[in-house]
């Protein structure tokens, strides 16, 4: 029974909160509802700590939905790599359930609750499913199952500011926009191959030479990965939507959406393409380059001066996908490694600086700095829970964004990429300024209200908050569990393709003769 | 629309056509075109049709907003629940072969199989075209300029 159930551990990944979602419409209670996403929630966690822990040695798991076999069907194929972006989106989702009855009490109408579960479980679904999948068609599916939730998770902060549905629809247009290029450039791939199978893709396209359609077909899948990533120049959907979300989306969002669709990114530059198709060096090299340094600069330069507490941290996570585009054009070993501890520890670093913020917002009814002085004596804990974060982020020795940056700054020097090493720093240094501006106005600004009282956080989004904080510095003190789970994701993406050391999981007794044709015990 | 006699009878006269036509597309999609997504647009277009003509009001009288909710739920849950129902069985996740009844004959269960899940698909596809319709139809007021 157990080994049943290890073996199906691949599909319920997704299918428990694909299951849980509707149940939530179904009952509409909004009790009902979180315990059912808590139960689903917390049931993906340790779906994926176990697959984690089956496949950090480097081995595959491959299942077969429906019993078809790849390429002709779906395949989910799970291998360190992702296992490891499955532990950072699970981990956070489970957070959620904790953080958000609070949080949404004050910003989403009793009604709409159920609704908000509903649309956050099929986000998650989606995300988890892009992740899980070696169908290339089916990241597509999944990435719209998880955007069209989040433009209805958005929208839902139109009660608190009803600029949450101009930005949710922004987001829309370009997130659909994201999905059409990045479909178009699927639809090219199927064409020139025949397959959708990311494997098999890898497989055929090496047998291409100097292509064209090739070349567009990357072309169409990086610009609309690009769009859903929010890289430089085609960003701007981001701030407003982080802005006027509800807290807890915005903590989930910022802590795992842009970080799944980096992870496709990566699955496509390497598992798909790879270093031998010397257009993606070229583009990396001459393209994003460039766009990842100016990302890291120019965000982080409108962060300092906006006044919104959440749009600055929506600008920061700009500069920071700056930081993981830049560790893969190194195009080593160590470069990719880097991209990948940045893409977890910025998912918990950034995840529990807008859980501090969304607290914040919940007994301050606002979001501006200028609102929120004298926070640090009013609200201890929660300011610093911010602090700490901030740190993080700058990358302070001792905190998870300190071993980011070191991985980074070593990756260029083995490139021999001083300029990028220098500019790294430099861009840190404009962290310390936004982060300090927020800490100067809680803790060195009499505050703008002081007859007001206010309380410190409820303690389930002080424990939440706190976890993720906790995390950032645990994984900044002994990086061993990052580290070793990054490097072996790193070899996954840059290993040659060999189907001989995969495992495969099948079921003992397909009854499917024609599909399945060869060997299984 | 109570003044337009001619659109009310002819109404009157499609819908059930429209929705006899939609449960063929839908039952018939194994062996020909169509299939949950077609059936479930053109069952909605019956019901569609008649809120146009009749009313938004009268559509919710013969579609509770509730029941559209539920069954939107339900046609999804159909779908997953079939899956789930094939892991039981000892199959893959939305192996149909697990629902044959015989195993010498595993194509009859991807007949049984693809049947549910594309009710289901037509259920979910029918209740949030109507969904849309209704909140479209029966939208809150525009925001005032001063809420912005």
């Amino acid at each position: 029974m157990l080994e049943q159930l290890t073996h199906h551990l691949p599909a319920l990944q997704t299918v428990i909160p694909l299951i849980a979602a509707p149940l939530c419409m179904l009952f509409g209670s909004r009790h009902i509802a979180w315990t059912i996403t808590l139960i689903a929630s917390l049931a993906t966690f340790v779906i994926s700590c176990v697959l984690l822990a089956q496949v950090i040695d480097g081995s595959v798991i491959s299942y077969h939905l429906g019993g078809w076999e790849p390429p002709l069907g779906i395949e989910y194929r799970i291998d360190a790599f992702n296992a490891f972006v499955l532990l950072i989106v699970s981990g956070i989702g489970a957070l959620i359930p904790f953080y958000a009855p609070a949080s949404i009490k004050s910003e989403i109408p009793k009604s709409l609750h159920s609704y908000f579960y509903t649309a956050y479980l099929l986000c998650l679904t989606g995300l988890l499913g892009v992740t899980v999948t070696g169908d290339a068609f089916n990241v597509f599916v999944f990435l719209e199952v998880s955007s069209l939730s989040t433009y209805a998770l958005v929208a839902m902060g139109a009660k608190k500011d009803p600029r949450a549905l101009t930005s949710a629809f922004n987001y829309l247009v370009m997130g659909t926009i994201g999905a059409t290029f990045f479909v178009l450039g699927l639809g090219l791939l199927y064409i020139l191959t025949g397959t959708l199978n990311m494997v098999d893709l890898a497989d055929k396209i090496l047998l291409l030479e100097d292509n064209r359609t090739l070349n567009v077909a990357f072309a169409f899948i990086l610009v609309g990965l690009g769009l859903k990533i929010a890289m430089f120049p085609m960003h701007l959907w981001l701030p407003n939507a982080y802005a006027y979300a509800p807290s807890a989306v915005t903590a989930f969002l910022a802590a795992t959406a842009t970080k799944v669709a980096i992870y496709t990114l990566l699955r496509f530059l390497f598992t798909v393409f790879s270093f031998d198709y010397p257009f993606e060096v070229q583009t990396l090299e001459w393209v994003v380059l460039p766009l990842a340094i100016m990302a890291m600069f120019a965000a982080s330069i409108v962060a300092i001066f906006q006044t919104n507490l959440k749009r600055l941290l929506a600008y920061s996570s700009i500069a920071q996908v700056g930081y993981m585009l830049l560790g893969v054009t190194f195009l080593s070993k160590t470069g990719v490694t880097a991209t990948i501890i940045h893409l977890f520890n910025h998912a918990v670093t950034k995840g529990g600086l807008f859980m501090a913020v969304g607290a914040l917002v919940l007994r301050y009814g606002s979001p501006n700095i200028e609102d929120l002085r004298g926070a640090g004596r009013q609200m201890p804990w929660t300011m610093a829970a911010f602090v700490a974060g901030g740190l993080s982020l700058i990358g302070v020795p001792l905190t998870a964004g300190f071993i980011s940056k070191w991985y980074l700054i070593s990756a260029a020097f083995e490139a021999n990429h001083w300029v990028p090493a220098i500019l790294i720093v430099a861009s840190s240094l404009l962290a310390v300024i936004y982060v300090w501006r927020v800490v100067e106005a809680a803790y060195l600004q009499e505050p703008a209200n002081p007859t007001r009282q206010i309380k410190e956080a409820p303690p389930m989004m002080l424990i939440s908050t706190w976890v993720l904080i906790g995390a950032s510095f645990y994984f900044g003190i002994d990086a061993s569990f990052t580290t070793h789970a990054a490097s072996a994701g790193a070899d996954m993406l840059l290993g040659s393709v060999d189907n001989s050391a995969h495992i495969i999981l099948e079921p003992s007794h397909s009854l499917i003769p024609h599909v399945t044709p060869h060997g299984q015990e | 629309m109570h003044h337009h006699l001619i659109l009310r009878i002819v109404s009157k006269f499609l819908i059930p056509p429209i929705l006899l036509y939609a449960l063929y597309v839908q039952f018939h999609g194994d062996f020909g075109p169509g299939g949950g997504f077609q059936a479930g647009v053109i069952f909605a277009a019956g019901f569609i049709l008649y809120g146009i003509v009749y009313g938004v009001s009268h559509l919710r009288r013969v579609l509770p907003p509730a029941l559209v909710r539920a069954l939107a739920a339900l046609g999804v849950l159909i779908y997953a629940g079939t899956g789930v129902v094939s892991m039981f069985l000892g199959f893959n996740y939305l192996d149909y072969a697990a629902f044959a009844s015989d195993p010498a004959h595993a194509s009859h269960g991807q007949h049984y199989g693809i049947i549910v899940i594309e009710f289901g698909v037509g259920l979910t596809v029918f209740a949030v075209m109507t969904a849309i319709f209704m909140a479209f139809a029966s939208r809150a007021p525009e925001i005032k300029d001063t809420d912005w």
